[in-house]
């Protein structure tokens, strides 16, 4: 019986794109999380949530090989990540492109592809077919032609993510595309990543600041406080109790009929932040 | 010399002098390669950087000149040291535009200090300054050939790179590009492009040629060939008239380029684009309109 236990986990984890074991991150000797344990599946869709500078991005910079972790280790595709690693999308937090940049979109989705290649090739067009089924992925098609600089903050989280998906990339890797967005964007935004998970079996984590828009869509919450990282279902992380023991300080979770979540007893709200 | 309406006689006559086809041989070239390099430099908003390390070289220059040795030398030495030292502080040290004037200001002086310890004639500082496009040799036209082919080479390299770098640098960043290599290579580039277009349009008026192609290019173009090849050809017809202009009339042919490439500038900034955008929101009312509250 044991050994089928054993078994059966080890098949969960050659499963899994993602494997964090006793994993810690800082700068320069500063701590900023520790002893953080996660392993994320094929298609799963991932919420990251927790106060300012608790250190989502910096999950996101250790994943994306730009910063070694302090201690334990990290998996993906059963290899330690690694810079430009082909495998990941990414659209990093921005909150604006400049205003007076005139270059089309097509052609920032285009050098999601072509951008790392060296020399000039006039004659293949396949990063352009690759821009133009990214977009329509995207939803963005119909911004193709339009400059960057014009577009609203939902077009340019659009674009953005056609850029990250431009590549066919296995896991998606979103730092609060949602801010600045209105609840309809929102909304929007979140359908359409949650369509590229489930049609393209692509591993999404998106950083968030509110969890109430991604819970129809999230198999997994990863919430980041206090220097430590709490991982589950959203039913199992999000409660009074859970939250309590992370923070160190009491914590309520309060539930409305509808299923929306409010976290009280914290500096950080994480139910309606404008 | 009086000009004709004939065009054609005219062009014949200015082909007749050396210097003239020197200054238009060389002038050519020049336009090419800061064209293209121009319209990375508006992309990238690095005009003031490009601006400040063309005063270094301009330090560089004088001292040139005080040492008795030729001031492309010093030109050279000067911008390529002050391009590396802006791409080594660093990807945000674009923007650091209080350091960077700081820098430009003292190297204005540090210029200033070698052209009164000079004892000499100050031409060729004037020339630094301004400009000499009707100086320029034949050996000077094969180095600015050199250089050309060697700019339009390494920037036919990184072209994709770059532009990604340029546009996007975070995700560059994250998918493995050399972005601290870019961003030498694309200011040795610069430095080099500067130095030559110097010989045309002097230090101070090299913005003309490197800068205002590129930013009137980006209005008319969204795509970056399309843009570069019209950055191209403003910058070579400003070259060419501002020549033939100089030629049959006193102002400096410094004068005209500049003068074209600004009235050029405001016509597609203020007109054309308006006309454009006006053209573009009447055709919106076939379609739902552009939300861009959101």
């Amino acid at each position: 019986m044991a050994k089928l236990i054993a078994e059966s986990a080890t098949a969960q984890v050659k499963s899994d794109l993602i494997v964090a074991e006793d994993l810690s991150a800082g700068y320069g000797g500063r701590s900023v999380w520790s002893g953080a344990n996660f392993s994320f599946g094929r298609g799963e869709f991932v919420a990251i949530l927790g106060p300012n500078g608790a250190g989502k991005t910096t999950l996101f910079r250790v994943l994306l090989g730009l910063q070694h972790p302090t201690g334990g280790t990290i998996q993906l595709f059963g290899s330690p990540p690694r810079r430009g690693n082909p495998h990941i999308g990414y659209v990093p937090q921005r909150h604006t492109i400049d205003t007076e940049t005139n270059v089309e979109c097509l052609e920032l989705v285009r050098l999601g592809v072509s951008g790392t290649r060296w020399g000039f090739n006039p004659v293949t067009h396949d990063d352009r077919d690759a821009a133009w089924s990214a977009l329509e992925a995207a939803g963005a098609s119909d911004l193709a032609h339009r400059r960057l600089g014009a577009l609203s903050g939902g077009e340019l989280q659009r674009i953005f993510l056609a850029e990250a998906l431009v590549s066919n990339p296995d896991v998606l890797l979103l730092d609060e595309p949602l801010s600045n967005l209105d609840i309809k964007r929102e909304t929007d935004l979140l359908h359409l990543v949650n369509n590229v998970v489930r049609s393209r079996g692509v591993t999404a984590l998106l950083i968030a600041h509110n969890i109430n828009p991604l819970l129809p869509h999230v198999n997994k919450v990863v919430y980041i406080a206090n220097g430590k990282m709490t991982t589950g279902k959203p039913q199992e992380v999000l409660t009074s109790e859970n939250l309590t023991r992370l923070y160190g300080i009491q914590v309520e979770v309060l539930k409305d009929p509808h299923g929306n979540v409010a976290i009280i007893g914290v500096e950080e709200h994480h139910g309606d932040i404008p | 010399m009086s000009f004709s309406l004939n065009i054609l006689a005219d062009l014949q006559e200015i082909w007749r002098y050396q210097f003239m086809q020197n200054a238009i041989e060389a002038g050519t070239l020049t336009a090419v390669v800061a064209g293209v390099t121009g319209y990375f430099v508006v992309l990238r908003k690095s005009a003031f950087t490009a601006h400040a390390f063309s005063e270094i070289g301009f330090a560089g220059a004088a001292w040139a000149v005080l040492s008795g040795i030729s001031p492309l030398a010093g030109l050279l030495i000067g911008s390529n040291l002050g391009g590396l030292g802006i791409a080594l502080l660093g990807r945000r040290a674009i923007n650091r535009d209080t350091q960077i004037g700081i820098v430009l200001a003292f190297s204005l002086g540090l210029g200033l200090l070698f052209i009164s310890l000079y004892s000499g004639y100050a031409t060729q500082t004037y020339s630094i300054l301004f400009g000499e496009i009707l100086g320029v040799s034949q050996a000077q036209v094969l180095e600015t050939m050199a250089a050309a082919a060697a700019i339009l080479l390494v920037l036919g390299l990184v072209y994709r790179p770059l532009l990604f770098a340029s546009l996007d640098e975070d995700v560059a960043e994250a998918k493995g590009m050399p972005m601290l290599a870019l961003g030498m290579v694309f200011m040795v580039v610069v430095a080099v492009a500067v130095s030559f277009a110097v010989e045309v349009t002097g230090v101070l008026l090299v913005f003309s040629l490197m800068v205002t192609p590129g930013a009137t290019a980006q209005y008319l173009a969204r795509r970056p060939s399309t843009a570069i090849a019209a950055s191209v050809i403003i910058a070579l017809l400003a070259t060419w008239t501002g020549l033939f202009l100089s030629f049959y009339t006193s102002p400096p042919v410094s004068f005209y380029i500049t003068g074209e490439v600004f009235a050029f500038y405001l016509f597609v900034r203020f007109v054309y684009a308006r006309f454009r955008g006006e053209r573009l929101s009447q055709g919106s009312l076939l379609r739902p309109p552009v939300d861009r509250s959101g």
